[in-house]
């Protein structure tokens, strides 16, 4: 086995741990507690020191609760659901570069467990799979309100995508490259494209929100429309594995706009990291905070805006950012012929 | 490795296009169909083609067979009814039908590219660079006219998603647009001149 996939094994599986072990329960704290604040409350506050050990008391319900499939149900389709939310979710991190290249076993090897020359492409096409676990789960279900949650998530998501990955071919344009290493590399030596791109963050800001079906953009789910859209039918641990799906969605997506917009595992353009593993903790511990802050915002969203309608979602999708996104990427393209970039 | 690799995600490209084919359940076809192009598109990845295969996930898996999902459940396709027993002729001359097709296509291919001299496939000539340059060079002009078709093809369906007004209201305003509308209207009309002119021609 090579150094390079030594490496990247390793990686996969810190991540696939920090993930489940970390990012998921943290939020699940972060989001009541953070909801109880903006909202007066106290939150849970009995399990642990203000009620840090409550996901884990949450997590213990979960797997005891009685595991039911609903008797008129599509089995395969309703067991798929929850595994097909999992999959593209642990999956499409695997393109972020976490730190500073790094000489391994007397190789130079890039902090990044999938170092291909598609690079950010393979993220997008693994999150475009997510919706198939809301489209399954909806279906599989056999319920009205299952149904129309997975058909607007169907809908949602393509036009939100489009808007995204135009967004992502913006940033791209003046790297030079899909390798998220490159656009790294290019923001250290330029700025970071927050300031550069400031209509495409924010394209992929909203964006963001609708591919990770958060408020605003929760409509497959609704709950004060559809129950729980694609969840309704859904207990226990399965219910369970939706909640952590999404929760690692959007650990994926800040990632992802950290790297594109926010200078990635640098400090700020033009740091040079420590040396050897020094530097790979200090860039891993970077990304992480921006990660943190990104999902902290997510949470503040959520609490702080109602859910739009259906329609309005639409319009804002096509009518709005689909134009603003392909504008920018005209301009960024001329810009960077002309050599201004 | 690779072979196990190939073997496995050939065979599942396979299995799951005859249930696509198969299946009752219209719903199950896709998701069927989704399975056989992840395949494939892990077999571009062994071919060393990485980018083709994240465009047909992205592309492919990720944005037209959900956009087939979305109508099959917007519709509501039901399942399909199996015919009734006793049609063994019909089924024999399909399933003959179907054979010779698959090995006049297989004879085809195995002529045309058994003993052809494969590229050199090195990582220069796989690389997206390449990949890019020979698109705006060599195949520029297939390329435009491919952006053109699309084009067209994205005037036409967004003409057909245009709600079809009451026939006579609409000639009615459009005789009248010019003199009494206001200049809103002219503008509006102004702005999507493609749209007008073919509804015109399409209303009976």
């Amino acid at each position: 086995v090579s150094p390079e996939l030594q490496l990247s094994l390793i990686l996969f599986a810190v991540v696939l741990g920090v993930m489940t072990g970390v990012v998921a329960p943290i939020m699940v704290w972060v989001e009541r507690r953070g909801a109880a604040l903006m909202q007066d409350r106290r939150g849970p506050n009995r399990v642990g020191p203000f009620g840090l050990i409550q996901p884990l008391a949450d997590a213990l319900k979960f797997i005891f609760k009685e595991d039911i499939i609903p008797a008129n149900a599509d089995r395969t389709m309703y067991l798929l659901g929850p595994v097909l939310a999992l999959v593209p979710a642990f999956t499409a991190f695997m393109v972020i570069p976490f730190g500073p290249a790094v000489t391994y076993q007397g190789v130079e090897v890039n902090l990044v467990v999938v170092d291909g020359e598609a690079g950010v492409l393979i993220l997008l096409a693994l999150a475009s799979l997510g919706v198939y676990s809301l489209v399954t789960a909806g279906y599989g279900s056999n319920n009205k309100y299952s149904l129309m949650g997975s058909v607007r998530a169907s809908a949602q998501l393509i036009s939100y995508e489009l808007a995204l990955a135009m967004a992502v071919l913006a940033v791209l344009i003046p790297a030079g490259s899909f390798r998220l290493t490159e656009v790294v590399a290019y923001q250290q030596a330029n700025g970071w494209n927050l300031w550069l791109q400031l209509p495409g963050f924010l394209v992929f800001l909203v964006a963001a929100f609708a591919e990770t079906n958060r408020l605003p953009f929760d409509l497959p789910e609704a709950e004060s429309e559809l129950v729980a859209g694609y969840a309704t039918e859904y207990g226990s641990m399965k219910f369970a594995l939706f909640f952590m799906g999404e929760y690692i969605n959007m650990a994926t997506l800040s990632a992802l706009l950290a790297t594109l917009y926010l200078g990635g595992w640098s400090l700020y353009p033009g740091w040079v990291p420590p040396e050897g593993w020094l530097g790979v903790a200090a860039g891993a511990a970077i990304l992480g905070a921006k990660i943190a802050a990104m999902m902290a915002f997510y949470v503040w969203v959520r609490w702080s805006f109602p859910r739009f309608r259906y329609d309005q979602l639409m319009r804002l999708g096509w009518k709005v950012l689909l134009p603003i996104a392909l504008a920018t990427v005209a301009v960024v393209a001329a810009l960077t012929v002309a050599g201004w970039y | 490795m690779e072979l196990a690799v190939f073997i496995m995600f050939a065979l599942l490209a396979v299995v799951f296009a005859v249930v696509v084919v198969a299946h009752r359940d219209p719903v199950k076809s896709t998701m069927s169909m989704v399975v056989t192009l992840f395949s494939l598109a892990v077999l571009f990845v062994l071919l060393g083609a990485p980018f083709i295969a994240a465009l047909q996930v992205l592309l492919y898996t990720g944005a037209i067979l959900v956009l087939f999902l979305f109508v099959i459940m917007l519709l509501n396709i039901q399942k399909e009814i199996s015919l009734p027993a006793g049609r063994t002729l019909q089924r024999l001359v399909s399933l003959a039908a179907a054979a010779f097709f698959v090995s006049f296509l297989g004879m085809l291919f195995w002529v045309r590219y058994a003993d052809a001299p494969q590229p050199p496939y090195t990582e220069a000539y796989l690389s997206i660079r390449a990949l890019a340059a020979e698109l705006f060079t060599t195949f520029l002009l297939p390329f435009e006219l491919v952006g053109l078709l699309l084009l067209v093809a994205v005037v036409a369906a967004s003409l057909l998603a245009r709600a079809p007004a009451d026939p006579d209201k609409e000639e009615a305003t459009q005789a009248r647009a010019p003199e009494s509308e206001g200049r809103e209207r002219e503008k509006q009309r102004v702005a999507e001149p493609s749209g007008v002119e073919v509804s015109n021609g399409g209303e009976p």
